[in-house]
């Protein structure tokens, strides 16, 4: 390759508003009922239906916008943009084309060369479209409206972004702003965040703009990171051998690593946007905008910040806390119980990190109590138990969240503090493993550990390792 | 002044439309739609300089609900409007992505 490209990207990311009802209609937005059971004649798009608007979906873009530093557009509309597909009932989608409720935001990430600020165009409301589901036995598909009319807000970056690093950095600090806002839990695998890559690429020093693609399905942070990659090299591929990028949307096939063109929607850019006449204008006084702001809570930033002066806890421990909201509220939450900020930390990146990654589960479905984690953390504080069962008892708090102390008692999992037992065990230890014995006082130091082990297995594990160890010294 | 509708245009708009029309219907949408805009001519001899754009007629803004759930399950009801149905979904022929 001679030349050198750029490439330059711009996303869309739908996010799926966490309230409890629809945008439009009183149905309930809760996932996974039975088809079709949270539905009535607005979202089904019945003639004669009448949409009257979710106080809470504004009062969420209207967060959004702040926390993003945008704009908030005081007298804003609706608008309806018009297509026919199934999942679509009405025939047409209510969003914003004209007035969006936020515009001219922007917030900051971290770039291996410093902090770069990545513009926010306009954020909008928008109701959700059904899912289609291809039925595997006839040659037809089904339609499902539980989804239908869920509040989305749209967020339109700027393309300002130029690598996948950039815009995985700028996608986790949203994400972890909305979810710190409480507006949206923010899941790709589960789609309530759906990110779209617009992407183009054009030689180095160029001020045009390429002609761009828009990539969807892209369901985790891997899939947005190979898209990306993967698109910038078929666009770039088309320049050298003198092609045409075409203006297109493509779907990504994370198996297959590639993507492909979906055809079926070219005929439909024509929208014929017009002011949705079933809605009333939005008017958004100074007040209700300062009430907002003043309901704000504290985001993952001031967080950050605190949890160093308040707790004393290492950069790179805050960092790690604070990269989920669960995670963050487990902490807080254990702390104020505890008061022992650096161990619960420590449970919480080491053990729970841990358990999370071998059971795949992700932090918003951790499910085990703050309670819990501070009795546990308290039993090994008073010595009842020691660290390796300590680390047992977690492994069934974190799976059962069971209460440690009733746990520890029913179990007979306490220390053993009959200095006479150890004393005796101890004894039986050392006549049965001669040879370890005697390397010890040959001046094998280590071979004291095969000793404390052996005792320990004796114990069942219900001794204190440091108390072996001493009374091992002493006998021999 | 009257505006021409071409063919081009009409068979357009019939395709955004998913209309499927007859070329005697399609004469008569087009001589509507001339008249249509003519009578839009004949409101752009105002001058609007100035004025706001209006959406609606009514100064009413901020109709909102509270975000509270009042509808229950009510599928049977909303799937009896379904052309057609198959178990609790609509059938629709099969959709390509």
């Amino acid at each position: 390759m001679s030349k050198q490209y750029e490439t330059v990207i711009g996303l869309e990311i739908h996010v799926e508003l966490a309230t409890k009802t629809k945008i439009f209609c009183s149905c309930s937005t809760e996932f996974g009922g039975k088809p079709n059971t949270h539905t009535c004649p607005v979202c089904t798009g019945m003639p004669g239906s009448l949409p009257v608007l979710n106080k809470q979906v504004v009062e969420y873009a209207i967060a959004v916008g702040l926390a993003t530093n945008c704009e908030i557009t005081q007298y804003c509309k609706f608008d309806r943009k018009n297509y026919f597909y199934p999942d679509n009932p009405q025939n047409y989608q209510i969003s914003q084309l004209y007035l969006p409720i936020c515009r001219n935001g922007g917030i900051e990430i971290d770039t291996p060369s410093g902090k770069k600020t990545i513009g926010i165009r306009e954020i909008h409301m928008e109701e959700d479209a059904g899912k289609l589901i291809h039925d595997e036995w006839e040659e037809c598909s089904l339609v499902d409206f539980n989804r239908s009319g869920v509040p989305l807000i749209e967020i339109v970056s700027k393309p300002d972004m130029r690598s996948a690093e950039e815009v995985i950095a700028y996608v986790d600090k949203l994400r972890l702003i909305i979810q710190y806002l409480g507006a949206s839990d923010c899941k790709l695998q589960e789609g309530s965040m759906r990110v779209d890559v617009n992407l183009s690429v054009r030689e180095l020093g160029s001020k045009e703009f390429g002609t761009r693609t828009e990539m969807k399905n892209l369901n985790s942070y891997k899939a947005i990171a190979r898209a990306i990659e993967a698109e910038k090299n078929r666009q770039i591929e088309l320049l050298e051998e003198g092609k045409e990028v075409i203006q297109e949307t493509r779907r990504w096939d994370d198996n297959k690593e590639t993507s492909y063109s979906m055809r079926s929607k070219e005929d439909a850019h024509d929208y014929r946007y017009f002011p949705e006449p079933d809605l009333v204008p939005i008017v958004i006084s100074d007040e209700w905008i300062e009430n907002i702001r003043k309901r704000q809570p504290e985001l993952r930033e001031e967080k950050l910040k605190r949890y160093k002066e308040q707790f004393n806890i290492p950069d790179y421990d805050a960092k790690i806390l604070t990269s989920s909201k669960k995670i963050a509220d487990i902490f807080e939450a254990t702390t104020a119980i505890c008061n022992k900020p650096k161990k619960v930390s420590n449970w919480l990146m080491g053990e729970t990190m841990r358990l999370m990654k071998e059971e795949g589960i992700e932090a918003e479905e951790l499910s085990f109590s703050p309670e819990n984690l501070a009795k546990l953390i308290e039993l090994v504080e008073e010595g009842a138990i020691n660290n390796s069962v300590a680390k047992e008892v977690f492994e069934i708090i974190f799976k059962e969240d069971i209460d440690p102390k009733k746990y520890v008692e029913e179990k007979g999992l306490k220390i053993v503090k009959d200095e006479g037992l150890l004393i005796k065990t101890i004894k039986e230890v050392i006549e049965e493993n001669p040879k370890s014995v005697e390397d010890y006082r040959g001046g094998k130091k280590k071979a004291i550990g095969f000793l404390v082990g052996q005792t320990m297995k004796k114990m069942k594990g219900k001794a204190d390792p440091s108390m072996i160890n001493k009374i091992l010294k002493e006998l021999l | 002044m009257s505006q021409v509708i071409s063919d081009e245009l009409m068979e357009y708009i019939a395709n955004l439309a998913k209309l499927e029309l007859s070329e005697k219907e399609k004469e008569q949408a087009k001589k509507d739609m001339e008249r249509m805009l003519s009578y839009i001519d004949k409101l752009n001899e105002l001058d609007t300089e100035g004025i706001e754009p209006l959406s609606h007629i009514f100064s009413v803004n901020n109709v909102f609900r509270e975000d509270v759930v009042t509808n229950g399950d009510d599928s049977e009801n909303i799937l009896s409007n379904a052309p057609e149905r198959k178990d609790e979904a609509f059938k629709v022929p099969k959709t390509v992505e």
